[in-house]
């Protein structure tokens, strides 16, 4: 029963929405299950917390690995958390946004959060030099296909491009590097996303049909059996 | 691991630079200071003559290190912020459709902006973010905004303060509510596109401020899709413009065109030959792009100089890490 009941309720819920896609009076069950799922990802919310909670909190109890880290992140996880529903620093008090002109949350949102992060990402260009300059070989001809492609694109997405082609003349256009790197956004990439789109479907429609029919079952946890 | 003398006092000095630079940004010390051009070109230049050493180095057999790809890749995005040199940016087809997008409304016509993307994204949406929005402005178009992503209601914020400073517009210019108005941010990512499908007020109940939807001059006459004239979405990532194409735009028929991270833009690619979206403006090259196309130069414009740069510069470390490759055989692999 303890599985039956979970494999019985997928197939008719799973089976109503696929009926209610070409059934137009059963349309309004769709609206009312995705408010079912809004209230299903409210819990998400309260259970990636506590978890987050939970795992730096003993982390810290057992003082093991790098403490320290999760100090900081408990920290900042509970005073951003204060600061965010009690509204400090608001000019308005509780009643105003929480990121109100002057209050606690904007001002840590504005000079710590978004600072730090666009700074990781911003990482990534010296990765990708790094990257770039130790893996990025012409070793057959595939690979110099990419490469050529690659810098096509580089200089093509920047005004380098038209600096370096754009002598060219008119009727010869199609040799400059900003049309090159346009027909390769245009072509190949385009072909090639179609195709991995059109196996991507393929897969979730194949997936989606095991679950429903109880093919699939690890998403019940333990044995498939 | 051991760090040299030498290292740590580069670190220093990187660090003190970084907080000089974020107080003198913060206080406008250094407000409109620019490079002379001839110390740009020299700075150039030099960068190219130091990688054509570097590249006859490599030919003798003397690898490159990493530390020196990370300084010069280091270089190349922070000295041309301060480089004033010409470049030419070609407005694109598909950047295009967009301004022809805005430019077929009539004023007063309402846009939705979903910001769908956070502060790591910012640095490559937020040019093309304040330049819609900036551009909206001047063809008097009414703008709803909202964020399937936690912080995307904050960088819409950020965008729209931005744009009516780039404007020279006041709060009475623009009136919020009015004017423009910010529904904040809902959980519950494609599902609710889909909601807002059938009714916006279910999905924001109030705006970002606290305001009753119902009392927000702005929307209280809009039921759904079918009240708004043209989306415009910002992504960076899931939920972002693909869950917007299968649903919002395939099932309730809105008019969208969209802005992506450089990384993201391909994938789009299929959606804009479909006709699915009906503009692109793919990293920081389309903002540019689409700041060319309105003739109202902002942050994506002067950040072309620095990609163009950092281009380079990663082509010329391909070329590099290939000639090491082919000298020293192609079963040899480089330490960097």
């Amino acid at each position: 029963m303890k599985r039956q009941i979970p494999l019985l309720i997928t197939f008719f819920v799973g089976t109503l929405l696929i009926i209610s896609v070409f059934v137009p009076p059963l349309g309004d069950l769709e609206r009312d299950f995705t408010l079912f799922f809004d209230i299903i990802a409210v819990f998400a919310f309260f259970l990636g917390g506590g978890n987050l909670l939970r795992i730096h909190l003993m982390k810290l109890a057992n003082r093991r690995k790098d403490w320290g880290f999760s100090a900081v992140t408990v920290s900042g996880f509970l005073f951003m958390l204060a600061i965010g529903l009690f509204k400090v620093g608001n000019p308005g008090g509780i009643a105003e946004a929480v990121d109100a002109e002057g209050s606690w949350f904007k001002v840590m949102f504005d000079n710590v959060i978004n600072p730090l992060q666009s700074t990781m990402y911003s990482l990534l260009a010296f990765f990708v030099a790094s990257a770039s300059y130790r893996a990025f070989r012409a070793k057959n001809r595939e690979a110099t296909m990419l490469l050529i492609a690659a810098f096509i694109i580089l200089l093509g997405r920047t005004p380098l491009g038209v600096m370096l082609t754009g002598w060219i003349p008119e009727w010869m256009s199609v040799a400059q590097i900003p049309n090159l790197a346009v027909w390769i956004m245009n072509s190949p990439n385009l072909a090639g996303q179609r195709a991995i789109m059109i196996g991507i479907s393929l897969g979730v429609i194949a997936t989606s049909l095991r679950l429903i029919l109880g093919v699939e079952r690890s998403y019940l946890g333990g044995d498939s059996d | 691991m051991k760090m040299k003398r030498g290292e740590v006092i580069v670190l220093l000095v990187l660090a003190v630079g970084s907080v000089l630079a974020y107080l003198g940004k913060i206080n406008g010390w250094h407000s409109g200071f620019m490079f002379p051009k001839w110390l740009s070109i020299t700075i150039v230049s030099l960068t190219f003559l130091s990688m054509v050493w570097m590249l006859v180095r490599t030919i003798q057999g003397k690898l490159v290190e990493r530390r020196i790809v990370f300084l010069y890749v280091g270089i190349a995005v922070a000295l041309p912020l301060l480089m004033e040199l010409p470049q030419k940016i070609i407005v694109s087809d598909i950047v295009r459709a967009v301004y022809t997008e805005l430019e077929a409304l009539q004023p007063g016509s309402k846009v939705l902006v979903s910001f769908d993307y956070d502060p790591a994204s910012a640095p490559e949406l937020q040019p093309m973010a304040e330049a819609f929005i900036a551009e909206c402005f001047e063809r008097d178009l009414t703008v709803i905004m909202m964020g399937l992503w936690p912080q995307g209601p904050q960088q819409a914020a950020m965008a729209v303060d931005s744009a009516m400073k780039r404007m020279g517009y006041t709060d009475q210019d623009k009136v919020y509510g009015v004017d423009y108005v910010n529904l904040g941010y809902q959980a519950g990512n494609e599902f609710v596109i889909q909601r807002m499908g059938s009714s916006f007020q279910s999905m924001f109940k109030t705006d970002f401020l606290g305001t009753p939807y119902e009392d927000i001059p702005l929307v209280k006459n809009v039921k759904n899709f079918s009240n708004i004239n043209f989306s415009f979405n910002l992504s960076s990532g899931f939920p972002g413009t693909v869950e917007w194409v299968q649903v919002a735009v395939d099932r309730y028929g809105l008019r969208m065109g969209a802005g992506n991270t450089a990384v993201q833009a391909p994938t789009i690619y299929p959606y804009v030959r479909s006709k699915q979206v009906l503009g692109l403006l793919g990293g920081m090259n389309g903002g540019a792009e689409f700041e060319t196309v309105t003739g109202l130069p902002g942050k994506a414009i002067g950040f072309m100089l620095p990609q163009s740069f950092a281009h380079l510069i990663v082509i010329g470390f391909i070329i590099i890490g290939n000639v090491a490759f082919f000298r020293e055989g192609r079963k040899s692999r480089l330490k960097g």
